[in-house]
């Protein structure tokens, strides 16, 4: 058969794509136990960085951050229907077991979400809370949000003090947002700006949002944190997210347990 | 062309050695210039990211190479971007397995050198030429002249910008009570400009039959 002739070239181009599609499928499917191992050690990172138990940047072992991980935080489900802890998930998943992230996926675990500014399309029965315990009491309690920016939909979490209003932290662990522009969620100044933000007002509704422009210091602008320059739609995203995930729908009973003192460890 | 035992050919010596000064990929074919400004804002990146290109560009050099007389001239850039996509792949996923947190630092610019016009330009203009011993050593080559620049700009916009070398801080800054105020524009991309600039401008200072006719 000819070089130039067009069955050879298409017999030469299905070969070269089945060559090539064998060894990326081959490395996606033997990397995956690495990655996914990663991905859990990257996300309890975040957890102790965001409950300020570990400072951004810090190199610490994996054994390390397992260990002060697990002395430090303890995972609990929280129904959402009436923000009180549960022992297990319907699907009979205890706190450490439990993927939120699937369950949002599976109509069994999660309900549809009503209309949200956020786009989030099914909301959890049970979602995992991580409590950081200092002695019997609980310090703080970090909550999972996510929601839509630009490109993609930002997930991360947010740590609330045990008075269920003031900011403690937050991080993100997963977007694709512009590098630089929406990508600066993952600027530590910026993330420091949170801290002592209150996230209800004086009437108990949900305030907090990312402004455009600068806010001022915390004691005098409580519900404000600086937008991104450049990235409105990030930062929009990201006062959805806190919006819903802090609202009725999701944590709002569970925050007012918080508040009442009904919430131990 | 066969080589002397023991050693190299000279055009095998040219094929390594030229890309780092004489044709530089970024110096002088002015290649490469997207990933040089984003990634270099520290060492660590810089070095990871060199190694991903010059390994991705080794391995398609020498693909080609080996299927250069059974492409078919009239798919050949499909082919030669098939290949070098499955590279990139395989690169990133082996990143993300084993240096996790330097791979999402590198976030989308891993996937990105699939547009990188190094390996593009190597592939079209001398893998589909030659064989692959010459190919092997003309892709480390590039490799090594990008990653020459990226290292050498990384080493001033972190050192100048943040006072560090490999994240670990050698000038103390005035915020923590040393005397070193960092320069803030070398960390933002245009302090890239600069130094690619200013690099681009000292190797035809010393060399200057680089310097293009007016």
């Amino acid at each position: 058969m000819s070089q130039d002739s067009t069955g050879y070239t298409v017999a030469f181009a299905a070969g070269v794509c089945l060559v090539c599609s064998l060894f990326v499928s081959g490395a996606a499917v033997s990397l995956k136990d690495r990655q996914e191992a990663n991905k859990v050690l990257d996300r309890q990172k975040k957890v102790l960085v965001v409950a300020g138990l570990m400072e951004e940047g810090e190199s610490l072992s994996p054994d390390e951050i397992r260990n002060r991980f697990d002395t430090k935080i303890s995972a609990r489900l929280v129904s959402l229907d009436n923000g009180s802890f549960v022992d297990a998930a319907e699907n009979g998943a205890d706190a450490n077991a439990y993927d939120q992230r699937k369950a949002s996926k599976d109509p069994a675990l999660s309900d549809e979400a009503p209309a949200n500014n956020a786009k989030v399309s099914r909301i959890p029965k049970v979602a995992t809370v991580y409590l950081v315990l200092e002695g019997d009491n609980v310090d703080q309690h970090i909550l999972p949000i996510q929601g839509a920016g630009l490109w993609s939909t930002l997930y991360g979490y947010l740590s609330i003090d045990s008075d269920g209003n003031t900011i403690r932290g937050i991080t993100f662990y997963e977007h694709a947002e512009t590098p630089g522009l929406g990508g600066e969620v993952d600027n530590v100044g910026w993330k420091a700006k949170w801290k002592d933000r209150k996230v209800f007002d004086g009437k108990g509704d949900i305030a907090i949002h990312v402004k455009k422009g600068a806010a001022g210091k915390p004691a005098e602008d409580p519900h404000a944190v600086d937008g991104l320059s450049g990235a409105t739609l990030t930062s929009n995203g990201v006062t959805n997210s806190l919006e819903f995930w802090l609202g009725g729908e999701a944590f709002g009973p569970y925050l007012s347990n918080v508040k009442s003192g009904k919430v131990k460890g | 062309m066969s080589a002397a035992p023991g050693g190299l050919s000279k055009a095998q010596r040219e094929a390594l050695v030229d890309p780092l000064f004489n044709n530089n990929p970024i110096a002088l074919q002015v290649l490469g210039i997207c990933s040089a400004l984003a990634v270099t804002t520290k060492l660590e990146t810089a070095v990871v990211m060199s190694i991903a290109l010059t390994v991705v560009l080794i391995g398609s050099n020498v693909t080609i190479s080996v299927l250069r007389e059974r492409i078919p001239s009239s798919i050949r850039i499909v082919v030669q971007l098939t290949v070098i996509a499955s590279l990139v792949i395989l690169t990133d996923q082996v990143l993300k397995a084993f240096v996790f947190d330097v791979s999402k630092q590198l976030s989308v610019f891993v996937g990105l050198i699939i547009t990188n016009c190094i390996v593009m330009g190597r592939a079209e203009a001398y893998a589909m030429q030659n064989g692959p011993v010459e190919s092997f050593l003309d892709g480390l080559g590039n490799g090594l002249g990008y990653s020459l620049i990226l290292i050498v700009v990384a080493f001033f916009r972190e050192l100048l910008g943040g006072g560090k070398l490999f994240g670990i801080q050698l000038l103390p800054l005035v915020t923590e009570g040393g005397w070193y105020n960092p320069n803030g524009l070398m960390v933002l991309a245009p302090g890239a400009f600069f130094l690619i600039g200013a690099f681009i401008w000292a190797l035809r200072a010393w060399k200057p039959d680089q310097i293009e006719a007016e």
